[in-house]
Parts: C-alpha cells; structure tokens; sequence
C-alpha cells in the first residue's frame, strides 16, 4: 500500500522517538523494536475514533495485531497520533470485546450466548411482525407507505458503504424513525 | 468542514470557539501550530481556559449559552469601523438585496421579527423576503445605502451589540472582547485570511444553528468564505459522522442531501418540481436544478430494474413523512417513552448514554417490545434492563446484543471532517464470531425478504424489489459476504444502458452499459444511470475500462503548496478540497491574495488552474455565473430567511439560564424552540436549587460515551473517572476540595463525579453578580468499569430540549447544583 517500510523505520524508530523522549536509544533496543515486527504484514487503516482521519499502520502476524502505529506517509498526520489513536492495537485485543451474539429474554435477569443463526431469524421474525402489525399506508387521504412500530439510530462508526447498505434496508422496511449520532 | 484539515495552516488567525481542537481533534493542532509558527495568531474563546487556551495568543472567557451575543458584538465592530472586505460583500453576497419593506427585526419588535405566532411558537415568513421586479429578480442596491438593504438591516440589529451590552451578558472583560474584535476584524483585507474551528460547543444549544450563522455572517463581511485558511470549520466528533449523514441515516436526508419525501410530494414529478429551487437571478448556476438527474439515479440504485418509467422509478415504495414530521432524536425518545415502537435498533450506539436526559432514554428502552443493539463491547443500552433503578424481572423488552467487526476487521471508506474519503483495510479477522456490520445488515435483509416471500404481509413490494447484488450467492440466493467494493461503486453509480449523445451526428457513446459514471455531471434523470449517492459520484471510476478506487490513492503531490493533496484519498465533491471556492478570486478570476493561489483563472489556456473549481463557467467578469452555485440566488446569504427563528441571529439566553431577563430584549429564550411537557422533561431557570450553569465536554483519551475508550486499559488509566470541574472560588463557597467525591444534581438526575478545583474556571461577573460555571466529562457509564469506578452518564443531567432548527439537545448550557458526596 504504497508505505515505505525503510522510511517508516526511520521516522518511527529514529526521529520521532528520540525528538519526543530527548534521548538517544540505545541502538539495542532499536534493534529489538525492529526484530519485533520483522516478519510482520502491514497494512493500513485510518483512526476510528475522531473525524481528523489520521492515518495507522496496522502490524499483524498469525493473524493478530501485533503493533499499531501512525503512518508517516500520511499527509494530515505524518505519523503522529492521539492517545486513541495510538491505543488502537488495544481494541483489536481486548478481552472484553464481545464474541457471540447475545440475548435476553423478557423479564431475564442475565445475558445468554445465542447461535447467530437463531437470533438473526427472531429478529427478522420480529421485524416483520411489527412490520405488519404498525404499517400505514393512507394517513389523512395521502399515500405514505411507512412502518410507524419500529425506529432505528446508527451509526457514524460504520463505513460508509455500509452506512449506505444500513439507510437502503431501514427505508425499504418502511422505517421513517431514522437518526444517528449527528443529531446529537 | 468547508476547507479541510491542512488548510489551517494557511490561516492569518485561527478563531477557536465552540471548540476545543487541542484536547478532541489533538492531531489537528499540528496544521494550527504550524499556522502560528509562520505568525499566524491563534484566538481561544471558551467558558474554560482549555488545553486550546493554553496555546492561544489571546484568550477570552464567555458564559456558556451567550456567543450570539459574542459574535453579534464583532458584527457591530466590523460594521462601526469598516473592516469588511466591500467588493466580496457586494458582489458575492446579498448584502445588496433589498428586503420586503414590512420585514421588521429584533431592534423594532423587542427581540422578534416581523410574522410570530406565539400560540404556535413559529413564525409567518412572507415578509422575510426580497424586493423583487416582475422577471422575480431581486432588487439591489450596490451603494449599499437603502435602508432596506440587508446590509443597512445588519447595521441596525447588531448596532444594539454594544461592548458593554455585550460584556454584560457573556461576561467577558471588555478589553479581551475588543482584543478578539480587533484581531479578527484584521482579516477582512484580501491578504489576511481568518477561519474558525468549532464542534459541540456551538451546536449544543438551543439556538446552536444561529451560533454558526453568526460566524457565518462575519466570514461574509471578512471575504473569508472559499478562501484557503478560511471558512467556517465544523470539527466533527465521529471518525465517519460525516459520511453517515452524507448518505443519509436521519430522518429528513436521503443520500446525498436529497429530502426524505412527505406526504404532499404524491409522485416523483411532484418531488421534483417541489423540491427544486427556481433561481430567477440571470447569472445564477443554481446546482439544485440538477436534483431530478440525482434521485432518479438513486432511485435506480435502490430498485435497480424494477424501477422503470413505468412506474415512477419505484418512488411509490419510499416511505413518507406526513407534511412537517419531525422524527429526530429527542422526538424518537419521546415517542418511545409513549410506548409508540414495538422494535428498536441501537446500531453502533449507546444511547442509554449519548442522549441528553438519560433517564428518559433509559426508561423509554423499557417500553419496547424488542429491541437490538449492535457493538463491539457490551454497553449501558444493550443492558439497560439491568441498569440502576432497573428490576430486570419488570423489565419485559426482549434484548439482543450483536457483537460487530472493529475497523481494522474489515475494508471500506470513511470520510473526515474535510470530505476526504479514505479507504481502511482489513488487516486480520474479526474477533470470535463477530461480523462486519455489512453482514450483518446482509444476513438481516435476506431473511426479512424470504418471510415476505414465503408468507406475504404488509405492503412486500420495497422489500422484495430492493436492489441487492452485492457478492457471490450460495443455493438458497444469499449474498454469503458483502462484497464491500461492489457496495462502493454502486454508490458512485453505473450506466444502467448505453447512453449516447445525440447532438452530434453521428451519435456518440457517452457511457456503455455496465461502466462506471465519471462524474455526477454525467447522470441522468431517464433512469439510464444510477447512483447511490451523486455526491459520492467520481469516488470510484474506471480509467482505460479498469476500475480505480479514488478513495485508495496515496499520492503526495501537492502543487500549489497549499496542502490540497489532490491524489491522495478522494474528497467531496469530484475531489474538490474547498468549497465555494469560486469566491476565493476576483471577478476576472485571480486570486484576491496572490499567496494563496487557490484557484486561478488561465486566460490563455480558458481554464481554471489549481482547485477543482466550484462550477465550470469563466470567471464571473466573463461568464456572469455568480460564485456560490448551490443557492438559488447565486451569493452567499447574510440575510437567511431559512431558519427558524430569524433571518439574522438574535440572542436569546438558554433553556435553563442564571438569569431573569436577557437584557437584549423581553425574550428570554428562543422563541421558536419545542418544549416538552412530560414529567421526565424538568427544566429550572433561575432556581436556587440548581443555582450554576454547567457545560459537558471530552477528554482526548476518551471518546464520546467511552464504549470504544473505557475497554482500553492504557486510556482508562489516564482518565479513570467522571470529573466536575469547578472554579477554586466556588469550591471554597461549597466546601469542596480537590478530589472529593461529589454529587451534581439537576432538574433531570444526579451523577457523581471527583471535583476537579482549578483556575481553568473562573466566576463570571454578569450585571453585577457572580455567575458560576462548572464543566463535566460524559465518557462514562455504570456498565464499565464493572465496579462503578467510573461513575454514570453527566447526560443524566442535560435537558431534552433542541435547537429550533436541528433538534440537537442543549448538552452545553444548563443549570445545576454540586454537593459533597
């Protein structure tokens, strides 16, 4: 993707640190850095977390994140990040992400693990449902073709192919109750 | 944002107002700092000395609720001392128009205009409106003299935003008000350019819209509007809100700003002629016009060919509004709480948090037969039911919580507050069995469609003709996984047959049938084109019959050094990096700075160099196209009849407010705002149980409700807990020392918090008394930490009550009382 692994090693591992710690590293340690993600794939990404749109690099090995780093090719960030930005390696591992869809029954006082296959086809079920049950068609002499029962917010922290997909289903349910967090 | 993140560093002076850049978007300090590093001035107005403060070469305090008053006041200066830039003014706005000669404002009818209707709280609008001769052109007055010029009704509203009213309403020291007069008034000369940053800090308010307009107004008047290092900056909270709202996920916007259809527009025709602005100015460019190329296109992306002429493009199948609807965020919770919804998707959110008066979200969650919640980590909506004051045997929602893909678990674009649109890719898998939200979305449109197909039901026809070629099938006709890239290009949009110009003989081949549209220029209101989102058309497209993701592009060119970087990523509109930058040259096409060559007219070559300009036509000295092409009147509106409560912002004082009466006029509060009246909708001015004005705001290492910042353990550490920040004068009035637990209560809740006791807030002096103001994080929620340690939403306390044109809650000025805990 275009990112130079010897000018980023040069920026991140030279430059940068030493500009920010005021001290020179110990060439060891420079070399352990390096090691650490030697064998790694790269690939880029940009910040989730405010609208700056930094740019990271994303180091994984067998399938795992294994560092995050800011890009230095990227114009508005050169390789500078946030504390968010710079925390990101910590939301692909983290231990309190969610794993398995879950659910709740009426009146249930804990969460239970559910099979996708399961909840998807009792929320479908449901949708329709309420769908069926709250769809207008005529109000006040006029064709409005909208489902009053069900409303929908999110999400800004969708991509924007997929905030396209989420505005195209909700509409074609008849769903007129469509906010998301610009309004707030 | 109308310019983009780099540009800041083309800026003579940075207003930061109605933001905090250095603390909420800190990378974008850098493009301010290396604005002052070249001499540039940075402004900090703030109820808060912030970490911005803290940088800035002139720092004023104001009273949360009062920059209408602020900005007002800088209208006035700008007006008294001729700063503003005369020929912009006169030729690239309506400062010239003549109004309705029975328009009244504020300075003769005490705070209101001309058509209120106090019954309805809404005004008549017919004399908010221009002379106009019998073509419907508008009258002007290029001296600018007519009394019923806008510009002479400018003068006369804002000649009452004396310093000293001014001082008395937003507290700030009258020399630090003129120093900010002084210093920003200084960029209406066309060398010297000014821009402003800022984010909730002005939305936040019940007239948030009028804050931006104000500052609008004064960009006009300044010549600072298309200008690089210029325009009005709003620095938006979420990594893609800008994308979300362009492609439409609110009640009253179809992708591409296109309004959601109500009842009255009964068929497509109707739609369009309705919705499309008639310009009556000859040289007016009026892109609006252009609106039935973009929603056939849209409708064709989303009923691809069961959408024919036959049968009005599918337009039937949308859902309508009645006439005046509004379904926005605080009506939606106001109508859950009435138990008007059986089901409810909180996708990617936590509103249980992120909605101002949380005990009414938290109870109005309670009301719902189901409802579903899609994120990456458990959270205060999807477990509302076990929440405090929750018993979750009474609470009988059936709840379902969707574990999602993280953004470096999946590909796709987002775009930044600039309109770049930059493309992430998937780096490893999702964790456990996660999905990208894509799919789900995919899994949950299938199998809605197949029960509509088996066992029919309500109206099945959008369901079943909805448009879903997005990947590879299995047996059963499933998309297995959205193939995100064929998602991209049917927003940009397709030829959906082969389309010819036919003004040359032989007919030519504009598009084949399949390929890509270049560009929203090209599309077309026959329903021989597609387009999920013209604004999105031009992002991918096909060069030599191969397709090109604009969004991916890493290019570092940089020609006019301005920082455009036009090869890399892909910004809105057809890579344009400021908008309404028409107005950044004179009336022969040359840069008003020559420094800042934007955007130049090559009259050798007849073409426009640098930028993509806004609109194609020569220079107005040649063409007559006047320079803002998106509105009717093609000039920029200092006289805005569109909104609510005014033509021109007036300032009221907030919902919940320390004071009896706004010493402006005998309106105290916005006279246009909705006003709840349930139980759970509280609101107390001037009460001496809830005696300060309070304000919520962020941290950088947490992020809005703290869902995507509260997991990570390194930014926990840094900010393990809820704040309130109080002056050390009123920490000494009530007995609080730095670090005490305390309670903040309000008309709506109580949230505990750790006092915060600083010099960063100090007593406002307003007319003579002491004003206190305290500040709160909202980053936090009873769910985690799972020990509390956090503490509970500061959202427990703002009041549900919105802006008069966007329904956006007042989270920035309310009242409160502090105890110890």
């Amino acid at each position: 993707m275009g990112v130079s692994r010897r000018d980023f090693l040069k920026l991140s591992g030279g430059t940068v640190l030493i500009g920010t710690l005021g001290v020179n590293l110990d060439p060891a340690k420079v070399y352990a850095q390096e090691l650490r993600i030697k064998n790694a794939k790269q690939s880029t990404t940009i910040c989730p977390y405010c609208s700056v749109g930094c740019g990271i690099i994303v180091y994984t090995e067998n399938g795992k994140v294994i560092q995050t780093e800011g890009d230095p090719d990227h114009p508005i960030s050169e390789g500078t990040l946030c504390a968010k930005g710079s925390s990101l390696v910590q939301m692909a591992n983290n231990d309190t992400r969610l794993g398995k869809p879950m659910y709740r029954e009426p009146g249930g006082t804990a969460w239970k693990e559910v099979e996708w296959d399961w909840a998807l086809d009792r929320i479908a079920r449901l949708v329709k449902d309420s769908r069926d049950k709250s769809f207008k068609t005529v109000e006040k002499g006029f064709v409005v073709n909208r489902t009053e029962g069900i409303a929908h917010i999110g999400s800004a922290a969708m991509d924007n192919e997929e905030c396209y997909l989420m505005q195209k289903l909700v509409r074609s349910w008849g769903l007129v109750w469509v906010e998301h967090q610009a309004r707030i | 944002m109308t310019n983009h993140w780099i540009d800041l560093k083309n800026a003579d002076v940075i207003l930061a107002m109605g933001g905090n850049p250095a603390s909420n978007h800190p990378v974008s300090m850098k493009w301010i700092m290396r604005a002052k590093a070249k001499g540039a001035k940075l402004i900090s107005v703030d109820p808060r000395f912030t970490q911005t403060s803290a940088k800035a070469d002139l720092y004023a305090p104001l009273r949360s609720g009062t920059d209408i008053a602020f900005l007002g006041g800088m209208i006035n200066y700008i007006l008294e001392n001729n700063l503003y830039f005369r020929e912009y003014v006169v030729n690239y706005t309506n400062a010239a128009f003549l109004v309705n000669q029975d328009f009244r404002g504020p300075a003769d009818l005490d705070g209101l205009y001309s058509g209120y209707n106090e019954a309805q709280r809404k005004y008549d609008k017919t004399t908010w409106s221009f002379q106009r001769d019998e073509n419907g052109v508008a009258l002007k007055d290029p001296t600018l003299e007519d009394p019923n010029c806008v510009f002479q009704l400018l003068k006369k509203q804002y000649a009452r935003y004396t310093p000293e009213t001014v001082s008395n309403i937003t507290g700030t020291p009258l020399d630090k008000l003129q120093a900010v007069y002084e210093l920003y008034g200084s960029t209406g000369k066309p060398d010297r350019v000014g821009t402003e940053c800022y984010a909730m800090g002005w939305t936040q308010h019940t007239v948030g819209t009028q804050n931006i307009r104000a500052m609008a107004i004064i960009q006009l008047l300044l010549g600072n509007m298309g200008m690089p290092g210029g325009g009005v900056n709003a620095l938006r909270g979420e990594s893609n809100v800008q994308g979300s709202t362009d492609h439409g996920i609110l009640f009253h916007i179809l992708p591409g700003y296109n309004p959601v259809p109500n009842a009255s527009l009964v068929d497509l025709a109707t739609y369009i002629e309705k919705t499309t602005p008639k310009a009556t100015e000859p040289g007016s460019v009026n892109w609006w016009s252009n609106r039935n190329k973009y929603i056939t296109s849209y409708l064709k992306a989303i009923y691809g060919d069961a959408a024919t002429a036959m049968n009005d493009f599918g337009y039937g199948w949308m859902p309508k509004l009645d006439v005046g609807q509004n379904c926005s965020w605080l009506n939606l919770f106001d109508n859950m709480l009435a138990g008007k919804f059986e089901g409810f998707f909180a996708w990617g959110q936590n509103p249980a948090c992120s909605g101002a008066n949380s005990n009414k979200t938290r109870t109005a969650l309670s009301k719902l037969k189901w409802m579903v919640n899609v994120n990456l980590y458990d959270n205060e909506t999807g477990s509302f039911w076990r929440g405090p004051g929750m018993n979750p045997a009474d609470v009988q929602t059936e709840v379902f919580m969707l574990p999602c893909a993280s953004s470096v678990e999946k590909e796709g674009s987002i775009s930044n507050s600039g309109r770049w649109a930059q493309w992430r890719y998937k780096a490893v898998e999702p964790v456990g069995q996660s999905l990208p939200d894509a799919d789900i979305i995919n899994e949950l449109y299938f199998r809605v469609k197949q029960l509509y197909q088996k066992e029919g039901g309500a109206y099945p026809d959008p369901v079943v003709n909805l448009f879903w070629d997005y990947g590879e099938r299995d047996s059963a006709g499933k998309v297995k996984h959205v193939d995100i890239h064929a998602v991209a290009k049917h927003i940009n949009g397709y030829y959906t047959q082969d389309v010819y110009d036919t003004s040359v003989e032989p007919p030519k081949l504009i598009g084949k049938k399949g390929d890509l549209v270049k560009s929203f220029g090209l599309l077309r209101a026959d329903g021989s084109t597609s387009s999920g989102n013209w604004l999105y058309c031009n992002s991918y497209i096909q060069v030599d019959g191969k397709p090109v993701n604009m969004m991916a592009r890493r290019g570092k060119t940089d020609a006019t050094g301005l920082g455009l970087y036009p090869e890399w990523s892909w910004s809105w509109p057809v890579n344009r990096r400021v908008i309404y930058n028409r107005a950044s040259v004179d009336l022969q096409g040359q840069p008003w700075d020559p420094k800042r060559p934007l955007l130049a007219w090559d009259a050798t070559g007849k073409k426009w160099v640098g930028d993509v300009v806004d609109g194609g036509p020569p220079p107005m000295g040649q063409s007559g196209k006047l320079p803002f092409i998106m509105k009717p009147d093609g000039v920029a509106s200092i006289f805005g009849p569109g909104l609510a409560e005014g033509p021109f912002p007036e300032h009221y004082e907030a919902l919940e407010c320390p004071l009896e009466e706004n010493s402006m006029s005998s309106q105290r509060i916005n006279p246009t705002i909705k006003i709840f009246g349930g139980d759970s909708d509280a609101f107390y001015s001037c009460d001496l149980r809830y005696p300060f004005v309070a304000s919520t705001y962020r941290v950088t290492e947490h992020w809005q409700t703290g869902v995507m910042t509260r997991h990570c353990s390194w930014l926990l550490e840094m900010q393990p807990q809820n704040f309130c920040e109080i002056s050390i004068e009123l920490a000494k009035e009530l007995g609080i020392n730095n670090g005490d637990t305390v309670v903040v209560t309000s008309g709506r809740g109580e949230v505990q918090a750790i006092a915060m006791v600083s010099e960063r807030f100090q007593p406002f002096k307003i007319a003579n008394s002491t004003v206190h103001q305290v500040g709160l994080t909202w980053h936090f929620g009873w769910q985690f930490p799972e020990d509390g340690s956090g503490f509970d939403s500061a959202n427990l306390l703002t009041p549900n009550v919105g802006d008069a044109n966007t329904m956006i809650p007042e989270s920035k000025a309310f009242m409160v009382n502090v105890r110890k805990a």
